[in-house]
């Protein structure tokens, strides 16, 4: 009895958090608009017992999702999503790899000062620092008042309000999920391997390519899909750094919700942006297991 | 340590004193008061006045819909308002506590009973037209002397939009309002609720959409103020203000509003208490406040938009009253066009069109 507790936890944790709020979105995505408070038909009548529940359940229909298929609008924010995401996720691992590399490379003192500055950031609002990116970005901004300074261009350049400053502002908000679990994964690693691969002849490149990049393997699948989840969904970020031309599924997601206050839409998009993120939710879920056990 | 905790405790039991004074919610446009309004209120009712601002009412209407906003008074537009009624959003207002009511004008009374039959849910704040701001001097050096200010041609044109994307165009984020924009330059029923006619928009509207620099309903202000921008498709007052900015700033930009000659859409917001305002007697009351002659000329005099207040007329600056822009001479009225809610079906067709001309897909 005591054990079934136990292993209940964890699933009425899921239930409670994940399967209810998803049934509720899911329910919704199969009403219809309505002039009303909550603004979708039908709402579950509780007073009338089995006859109200077997009239909500037949008010409901699959047409918005029909509506999806019927839009390419939709598909085209997916994969316009989908390409944001995994050309940012490549950009953080280019840029995070080399540096969970030198902070592993460190010395023993350094390390907690390396760490400290990868977690800094986060201690200021997020919605702040993707701020600070648009005065950075403008026209006016720091980044073209310096390259004009410096003579490198003559005209400014137009960084925001572009997908350009899209991927500027992921890569540097979803770095650190990259660096961390690199980092980890590389600091385990024995040196004696290394030397070892170095006596039967490697040179350091090839040492790096056979013995550090596979056991670094794991954490950069992590750190990987760490960044492509949520730069999927992202919202806040093309909104902010994107213009009117940047067609992310969490702004499409948005507009639905508030601006044509399309309930049942919306949620039929998020119920279908789900079912997309389950499969590499799915993958991380089984690489963390493999990895699990790989320490056992 | 100890010193800081009892500070601490001592801030939050103030808080909890404070949350049970009584207070009043407003949710008003961004832009759309003189702000000492605000004092003089909380000073002669001793209410404490929370005021938060939004720039779209399909923003209001979501969160509207969604019920529970915690907002004792809200300003929608009269198609949203109308719509919002049929939901149940609103209550009706309780006039024996409204003892100014008496100072509203018949003239606007008659045309928002459109929306809010009997004005029985709501009063008259502004109302104005929706119309272009131009930087005078900008808008002559690219388009030449003889440039269209007035007309819809001068952002429904692409031959024109394309020169005067040099110098920046903003365009209102209210497929509501520029979908009528577009159907009034083709001669069709600005007010049409068919998607046949509708869909007529969509091939205006996309091809002067690459030549405009943002989608926005309240950057314009600031960014024609400055110069950033030489066109803004936007609201009467907004322009007004973004004009006064410039004057005061003395920075040698001059800005014009004109509605457009082939007609302007006429629009109306409504103060109007939610069905589930935490305090509707303080919403009555700042809704009384507000329609005082003094306070609602106040507010004109600020923000350059007429009221539906006859009252507060005798109050209003000659720059006010006098200027056919705010105030429009009965032949002006008389093109300006009003419209009503689309439907849920045609409403979807009407935000679709307007992503994709938007996102440029």
């Amino acid at each position: 009895m005591k054990r079934f507790g136990l292993i209940s936890v964890p699933y009425l944790w899921l239930l409670a958090l994940f399967l209810v709020p998803f049934l509720i979105v899911l329910k919704i995505s199969l009403s219809d608009t309505a002039l009303a408070i909550p603004p979708y038909t039908p709402t579950l009548d509780m007073s009338e017992g089995w006859a109200g529940f077997t009239a909500w359940l037949s008010g409901l229909d699959i047409e918005n999702f029909t509506w999806l298929t019927q839009d390419d609008l939709y598909w085209k924010a997916y994969l316009s999503s989908l390409k944001i995401a995994t050309m940012s996720t490549i950009l953080a691992l280019l840029v995070g790899f080399p540096i969970a590399y030198g902070m592993s490379r460190a010395s023993d003192e350094w390390r907690p000062t390396l760490m400290m500055m990868i977690i800094l950031p986060f201690w200021t609002s997020f919605l702040i620092r993707v701020y600070a990116w648009k005065a950075i970005l403008s026209q006016e901004g720091l980044l073209n008042q310096l390259l004009m300074n410096i003579g490198i261009i003559g005209e400014p350049l137009t960084i925001l309000n572009t997908n350009t400053a899209v991927y500027i502002g992921i890569v540097y908000t979803y770095l650190p999920f990259m660096v961390l679990p690199i980092y980890s994964a590389l600091e385990r690693l024995d040196e004696s391997l290394l030397e070892a691969a170095e006596d039967l002849g490697c040179s350091r490149m090839t040492a790096f390519w056979l013995v550090t990049l596979p056991l670094a393997k794991q954490g950069i699948i992590a750190g990987s899909f760490l960044v492509f989840i949520p730069a999927m969904g992202e919202f806040v970020i093309p909104s902010l750094l994107g213009g009117s031309k940047t067609l992310m599924i969490g702004k499409v997601l948005w507009e639905e919700f508030f601006s044509n206050r399309d309930w049942p839409v919306a949620s039929a998009v998020a119920v279908v942006l789900l079912l997309i993120l389950i499969i590499p939710i799915v993958l991380f879920q089984r690489n963390e297991e493999k990895q699990r056990e790989a320490g056992k | 340590m100890k010193k800081s905790w009892l500070m601490m405790s001592a801030a939050f039991v103030m808080g909890a004193t404070a949350a049970t004074a009584e207070e009043v919610r407003v949710y008003n446009w961004s832009d759309y008061i003189d702000e000492e309004l605000l004092t003089k209120f909380e000073e002669e009712t001793g209410i404490d006045l929370i005021y938060d601002v939004f720039d779209s009412n399909e923003v209001l209407e979501t969160k509207m819909l969604a019920g529970g906003s915690g907002y004792d008074v809200v300003v929608p537009s009269g198609t949203f308002l109308q719509r919002q009624i049929v939901a149940g959003a609103f209550q009706p207002l309780d006039l024996s506590k409204l003892s100014n009511h008496g100072n509203m004008w018949d003239v606007i009374a008659e045309r928002t009973a459109a929306y809010d039959p009997g004005n029985a849910y709501s009063i008259n704040y502004m109302w104005g037209t929706t119309g272009a701001g131009v930087n005078v001097g900008k808008v002559k050096e690219v388009l030449g002397e003889d440039a269209p200010i007035d007309s819809l041609a001068l952002i429904m044109n692409p031959a024109n939009m394309e020169k005067l994307a040099s110098c920046g165009v903003h365009i209102l984020d209210a497929p509501s309002e520029i979908i009528p924009a577009a159907l009034a330059y083709l001669g069709e029923d600005p007010n049409s609720h068919d998607p046949d006619v509708i869909a007529k928009a969509e091939p205006v509207l996309t091809a002067i959409a690459p030549y405009v620099q943002k989608f926005h309903s309240s950057e314009y202000i600031n960014a024609l103020a400055n110069g950033d921008i030489c066109v803004a498709v936007g609201w009467s007052g907004d322009v007004l203000q973004a004009r006064d900015r410039a004057d005061e700033a003395e920075n040698g930009v001059e800005i014009a509003y004109n509605a457009f000659k082939e007609g302007s859409l006429m629009w109306f917001d409504q103060m109007a208490i939610p069905a589930d305002a935490p305090n509707p007697d303080a919403a009555h009351k700042f809704l009384n406040f507000i329609m005082d002659e003094h306070n609602m000329a106040a507010a004109s005099n600020y923000v350059y938009y007429a009221n539906g207040n006859e009252a507060s007329q005798a109050h209003l600056e000659e720059d006010v009253i006098g200027d056919p822009a705010i105030y429009p001479t009965e032949a002006a009225l008389g093109t300006l066009y009003t419209t009503s809610p689309y439907d849920a079906k045609v409403q979807r067709v009407v935000t679709r069109l307007w992503t994709k001309i938007k996102s440029g897909t």
